[in-house]
């Protein structure tokens, strides 16, 4: 009898994706097992149960950092995206060809500072004793320093800071590729350059414009370090109550419970996306 | 373009500036108070002095955790780049059936957290009886990475290759020897490329490693610790070090792409 060969390309994906199904996949389904067996009070895992999602549900100060943590993505998003589509645009319009490149470059140079650091150096620059505070002090702008760190807004700034640079990069992708031939085609036309911007550059640069916001909403409502460094501890979000689950709770199960949770927005958030992605494309 | 009326090109300028102020703010805070002569990273500037390099140099955390970020970073970059590469390779030059859902499959940890990928691997080394140990970190780090590493190659494969692939074979060359003898080096700046995007990554990742690690830890963790001591110019030298380094690997492939597209 004769076994079918399996296609040899199918082989040199192999690896690659039992990587992805041996570290990622099955992980990810212990994980959901893990959180279905809510610990006991001897603090083993007990029996089969969904105790753990009730329990998250049940708990205002859970829902609240769940709401917190989207309304901080969204404000992040959609701020960072309206900051850096006129950045991107004015790299590709207004910049000489031969200083593009630099431009850009030196546009996403930060990104590359250490994550860890990257809060630190927003935290020394808003403390108090910062140097922002203290250029407003000596510029007689304000009288007394300002509380600009430890707070949700702090958060929302350094998230800001990091995603105009991410999104500049996607956006620039985007504007890059267009044939500027056509938006001086509408302008021939008779179109005004808003009109020219709005029906032909705009629509064309979308594709970019939402592969950047879903890496931002991917990466900040997943984000731990950021909250916890920036935050103060009036407001917190998801990713510091899985933290806290595991660190000073022990109870990995529901901090498991969380962190799936926390998938299902990132999932609802792709969905809402990829519907706009296509509607782009047409 | 000549035609633009100049307030427009002012308008731009302007709101060009105050973007890169506000990019280069926090690094330039960092960068200036690792030089601080003081005790604190604040203004005022008691005076310039390496003192906090010095400091960072000698403090043995520091130094082992930027040895074990090396080791994290090379290793998961070189294995992401080479898994990336063979399935590339696989779906680009084969016809295979479901090559969408593959793909797919490939790319699926660019669309999750960082948290759930350590998450994951944090609780299965616990069921498992594992301790926390750097092969989980560089085992997450392969799977957020490799996906870049394929992307990367997969926009690279053309059909340009195609031709010189199947002369090769006509030749009596076999796939392995096409695959590492002809496929890679033509695009080697795309793997090296590759490589060092997966590397700074990789070696300044925070969340998986800080999940999956105990006492053998990389340089961003080291660094979190440091920062429950407060304010100090020492996370400061260090922060602009890694920043360093980082900036310069981009930099050198920046420099290998620019002078390939020259050609």
């Amino acid at each position: 009898m004769k076994i079918p060969k399996p296609p040899a390309g199918f082989l040199f994906a192999l690896p690659a994706l039992a990587w992805i199904g041996l570290f990622f996949l099955v992980p990810v389904l212990i994980m959901a097992g893990y959180s279905l067996h809510p610990l006991t009070d001897a603090g083993t895992p007990g029996p089969l149960s969904a105790a753990d999602y009730a329990a998250f549900f049940a708990e205002p100060a859970y829902v609240q950092a769940a709401i917190d943590s989207i309304i901080t993505t969204l404000v992040v998003t959609i701020a960072s995206t309206l900051l850096a589509y006129p950045f991107a645009w004015c790299i590709v319009f207004a910049v000489p060809k031969r200083f593009q490149r630099i431009a850009l470059i030196a546009a996403i140079l930060p990104f590359w500072t250490s994550y860890v650091v990257r809060s630190y150096a927003w935290l020394l620059a808003l403390s108090p004793v910062g140097a922002v505070n203290k250029a407003l002090l000596a510029l007689h702008i304000v009288s007394h320093p300002l509380m600009f760190a430890y707070n949700p807004q702090a958060t929302e700034f350094g998230f800001v800071h990091f995603f105009l640079m991410l999104n500049t990069l996607t956006i620039y992708a985007s504007l890059a590729q267009i044939n500027p031939r056509y938006e001086l085609a509408a302008r021939d036309l008779g179109a005004s350059a808003l009109r020219g911007f709005l029906t032909i550059t705009l629509p064309l640069s979308l594709p970019g414009v939402a592969v950047g916001a879903f890496l931002t909403i991917v990466l900040c409502i997943g984000d731990y370090v950021t909250p916890q460094i920036l935050g103060g501890f009036r407001e917190l979000l998801l990713p510091q109550l899985i933290m806290m689950q595991i660190q000073r709770q022990l109870d990995l199960p529901m901090a498991s419970a969380m962190s799936l949770l926390l998938t299902v927005l990132v999932a609802l958030a792709y969905l809402a996306l990829q519907r706009w992605l296509r509607v782009a494309r047409l | 373009m000549s035609y633009r009326p100049s307030t427009r090109t002012v308008a731009a300028g302007l709101y060009m500036t105050l973007c890169y102020v506000f990019i280069f703010l926090p690094v330039g805070v960092l960068v200036l108070f690792s030089f601080q002569s003081g005790n604190l990273p604040v203004p005022p500037l008691h005076g310039l002095s390496p003192r906090w390099y010095e400091a960072a140099f000698n403090d043995g955390r520091l130094v082992d955790g930027f040895a074990n970020s090396l080791l994290v970073g090379g290793v998961s970059a070189a294995l992401s780049v080479l898994l990336g590469f063979l399935s590339a390779f696989g779906l680009a030059r084969y016809e295979i059936p479901g090559k969408a859902l593959l793909r797919a499959l490939i790319m699926l940890p660019l669309a999750v957290s960082y948290l759930l990928v350590g998450m994951g691997l944090l609780v299965s080394s616990a069921a498992l009886g594992l301790g926390p140990s750097l092969i989980t970190v560089i085992i997450g780090h392969v799977v957020i990475n490799m996906p870049l590493a394929f992307a990367v190659c997969q926009a690279q494969l053309g059909e340009h290759q195609r031709r010189i692939e199947s002369a090769a074979r006509d030749l009596g060359a076999g796939t392995f020897r096409v695959l590492f003898g002809i496929t890679a080096p033509m695009i080697a700046p795309a793997l090296i490329a590759a490589f060092c995007l997966c590397f700074t990554l990789s070696w300044d990742e925070f969340l998986i490693a800080y999940l999956n690690t105990r006492f053998d830890v990389t340089l961003p963790v080291v660094i979190w610790d440091l920062l429950r001591g407060g304010l100090n110019p020492e996370t400061n030298a260090a922060g602009s070090f890694i920043f360093l380094v980082s900036i310069s690997v981009m930099l050198i492939v920046e420099l290998f792409l620019l002078r390939k597209r020259r050609l």
